[in-house]
């Protein structure tokens, strides 16, 4: 499956899609041939407020891949039901039919999972694959709702924050986090009345903060009519030039390949954590839940349980 | 572990979204992955169910039968083996038709019970 993968047929990328988002020992198999089949994938992260338009950007951004000539792939992100574990993945509903069955555009949705690390390491896996299999580009969709943009930041080399007019009335929280992130804004829904006032406003924030040596540039796109795209991909592909020029390209990647160490093992040891709670640590989870035991001594003695798991 | 995904498609241009909706998120509730595909074309369907990844497909039926059986004949073209089950507006003499392919049929009344525990046989998965 893994060969049928990267030379190009595509159940087969869709199926280790599913093994890398499972992230299990079948994924840990694969993962070193990954990296020494890795070509350079451009990954372009496509985030902002429920609602902004991204998907409908996402495939007036494919339209224009295409006329390129240029093969494109979309992980779709969207939110996991925390209580049930389900999802509803809604973005391929505003892609065209026709983009939807090219040869030239592959795209795969995603439940967040609402986990710790669950997206942070299922989206830097998949891209890999993408990677691997020969695909050039990567443009992943997430809802901006705090934490979340900033974790997609880690794993694109290109972050597009989307907003729409009026955005500049709204309240402060959150902006200043987005604004860091970005290095391209888009006002989508620029047909609608107070495109250029936001525009502006997202100048004037943009002075305000630190000095960068990139500067991004803003663009207004009506999604909706396909308007805006070719610039937006001018854009991104400047934002490409400016970063293989400066070295940050490299130096992203190198952060990057951290950061998916770092959740890694994290992610693993709050596995185990998990279970010993709900087995040799229960009677210790149990008191420290009726107030008998405090949880700092409590979380000693779990940790005595983690370090005899780990010995093992 | 990773939830089992279903992809749910629309099969006529009708603007009625409202059945899909209601179905779609029983199945979220029931912990399954629900990817909407809005209205596409058959060869979309088999190409959205393998890219996916998918462990069953859902047709959202209006009333004309002819366009499921299309879609069939599609999927075993494309030689795409995921089970189908369809619901919506499905004729009563077009249920045994279907159900004779394969296809499990929920017509208009069927219980959203009913639908999640099919979901659970067809793709392997308990509550
Ligand atoms: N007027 C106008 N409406 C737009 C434009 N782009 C998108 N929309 C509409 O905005 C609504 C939301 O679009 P989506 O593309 O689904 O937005 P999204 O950001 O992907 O939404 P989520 O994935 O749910 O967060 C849809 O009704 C679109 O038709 C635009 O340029 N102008
Ligand atoms: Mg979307």
């Amino acid at each position: 499956m893994f060969n049928a993968a990267l030379s190009g047929d595509r159940r087969s990328l869709a199926q280790l899609l599913s093994v890398v988002e499972a992230g299990g020992d079948d994924f840990e198999f694969v993962a070193p041939k990954l990296l020494a089949s890795a070509k350079g994938i451009h990954t372009i992260g496509l985030t902002g407020a429920p609602g902004a338009g991204k998907s409908t950007l996402t495939d007036a951004m494919i339209g224009e891949a295409l006329r390129a000539q240029r093969k494109i792939a979309v992980i779709a992100v969207d939110p996991s039901s925390p209580f049930t574990g389900g999802a509803i993945l809604g973005d391929r509903v505003r892609l065209s039919d026709e983009h939807a069955r090219d040869e030239s555009v592959f795209v795969r949705s995603l439940a967040s999972r609402g986990q710790l690390g669950g997206l942070s390491l299922a989206v830097p896996g998949m891209i890999s694959a993408l990677d691997a299999a020969g695909w050039p580009i990567a443009l992943v969709e997430t809802v901006g709702v705090g934490q979340s943009e900033v974790a997609i930041a880690a794993s694109a080399d290109t972050t597009v924050v989307v907003v729409n007019p009026g955005w500049g009335d709204e309240v402060q929280a959150n902006k200043a986090g987005l604004l860091e992130v970005a290095d391209i804004l888009v006002v989508n829904k620029s047909d609608r009345p107070g495109a250029d006032a936001t525009v502006r406003d997202l100048e004037r924030m943009l002075h305000l903060g630190a000095a960068r040596s990139w500067n991004p540039p803003i663009v207004k796109t009506i999604a909706a009519e396909g308007k805006g795209a070719d610039v937006l991909w001018q854009a991104i592909n400047d934002h490409r030039a400016f970063m293989e020029a400066s070295g940050e390209w490299e130096e992203r990647r190198r952060t990057r390949r951290l950061v998916e160490l770092r959740e890694r093992v994290t992610s693993a040891l709050q596995r185990i954590s998990t279970d010993i709670e709900k087995n040799e640590g229960q009677d210790i989870a149990m008191r420290v839940a009726n107030g008998e035991l405090d949880p700092a001594t409590g979380a000693a003695q779990l940790r005595a349980m983690l370090g005899k798991r780990l010995g093992d | 572990m990773t939830a089992a995904r279903i992809l749910v498609a629309k099969t006529s241009l009708d603007g009625h979204w409202r059945g899909i909706n209601v179905v779609s998120r029983a199945l979220r509730d029931g912990g399954f992955e629900v990817i909407l595909a809005g209205m596409v074309t058959a060869d979309t369907i088999a190409r959205v169910a393998a890219d996916e990844d998918v462990d069953l497909i859902g047709l959202n039926v209006g009333g004309r039968v002819e366009v499921v059986e299309r879609i069939l004949d599609t999927l075993a073209e494309h030689g795409v083996k995921t089970p189908v089950f369809a619901g919506g507006t499905i004729p009563h003499y077009a249920v045994e038709k279907l159900e004779k392919r394969g296809v499990r049929c929920f017509p208009p009344g069927s219980s959203l019970d009913d639908i999640v525990a099919c979901a659970r046989e067809l793709t392997g998965t308990v509550a």
